[in-house]
């Protein structure tokens, strides 16, 4: 599967949840499906969007909160994970999209194959945890995480490679921190 | 004022309840051990002790963009690991958060790894343009309020530094 359909594959299945989007192409891709005020592109600060998810789920505890994340942002930042875990927000589900590359940089490899993400998480502490493998309905498998109890982890298998012209986050960074912190408290 | 165990960190951090600064995350510093000590009696969800300075800033950025008002409570060894997230997360997004470092390293008397930080510690904070102030205890209520101040209508991080005995 291609990360960009998996990611338009559980766009529709957000809902209402806050979404924050890790920096590199997954952000792109998600900006790609249609942009909505309940999203926030994190674009630099990688390894962060674990983290700003998780200080988000535990400021709006009645809010859903979905963390869209790459193999390389959780390797980066696999402490913020113990640091989910360690809090275990029952309102967040962290999306790993695993294509064991650094997509935007040149596809070069990450430690990802081999070293199984969703079973880290489950060890430190995760609630609910899966691995959506290749030829595996991603929406189904979304759809028994975000009924779950949180924190989970959905690990989704992708193949490596990029849109032909992924498009670039198009709104000025100030104002988009501020729109999403109205949607946020809405 | 009192002098003696506490005497400024119970009022620093009514001064930040009272600011409406209800998030707080970091990393400790025996500089700052009278101050973690009350942060451990918070709520989960009012106080996250993080594995590293820079997921604390993502945490109070998250908090943040929830709605709140967050502080980061550090060693200034610490700020260096958090350059890049204050660059391209805080500074660049415009998002508001308190950071206070202590100074280590404080008068050339200090552990040799500390006299290195407290040598860049405001270089740092300068080459970022993070406002800072330095902690006087009988100026600590002005100082605290103008910071609070300042990264609320600038939406930009501050900075209070700390010197040794303040806090401990």
């Amino acid at each position: 599967m291609k990360r960009w359909d998996a990611i338009a594959a559980l766009r529709p299945l957000l809902g209402d949840a806050l979404v924050v989007a890790c920096n590199g192409m997954i952000g792109r891709d998600l900006w790609a499906t249609g942009d909505r005020p309940q999203h926030f592109y994190m674009i630099g600060s990688m390894g962060l969007a674990s983290s700003i998810g998780l200080g988000l789920a535990l400021s709006r505890p009645k809010r859903r909160v979905v963390v869209l994340d790459g193999d390389g942002n959780v390797l980066m930042n696999l402490g913020g994970l113990a640091n989910v875990a360690a809090a275990r927000p029952p309102n967040l589900t962290h999306v790993v999209l695993d294509n064991g590359t650094h997509a935007s940089t040149g596809d070069q490899k990450t430690i990802s194959k081999g070293v199984a993400l969703e079973e880290i998480a489950r060890v430190a502490g995760y609630r609910t945890v899966h691995r959506c493998i290749e030829g595996e309905d991603v929406a189904v498998a979304a759809r028994a995480l975000f009924s779950a109890g949180g924190p989970a982890m959905l690990l989704v298998e992708v193949e490596p490679g990029n849109q032909a012209k992924p498009p670039r986050v198009g709104i000025d960074a100030r104002d988009l921190a501020l729109r999403f912190r109205e949607a946020a408290t809405s | 004022m009192v002098n003696g165990p506490g005497s400024h960190a119970e009022p620093f951090l009514a001064l930040l309840r009272e600011l409406g600064i209800t998030f707080a995350t970091g990393v400790p510093c025996s500089s700052l051990k009278d101050v973690f000590v009350r942060l451990e009696r918070e709520p989960a969800d009012r106080y996250v002790p993080a594995v590293r300075e820079d997921a604390a800033l993502g945490f109070a950025a998250g908090a943040w963009l929830g709605g709140r008002k967050a502080a980061v409570f550090m060693q200034n060894s610490g700020l260096g690991v958090c350059v890049n997230s204050l660059a391209q997360l805080h500074v660049h997004y415009g998002i508001p958060c308190l950071l206070v470092v202590s100074w280590r390293g404080y008068g050339g008397k200090d552990a040799p790894e500390h006299l290195v930080s407290a040598g860049v510690m405001f270089k740092i904070l300068d080459a970022l343009e993070i406002a800072h102030e330095t902690l006087e205890p009988e100026r600590m209520d002005a100082q605290v309020r103008a910071l609070a101040a300042r990264m609320e209508s600038e939406r930009r991080p501050v900075a209070l530094v700390v010197p040794p005995g303040v806090f401990e």
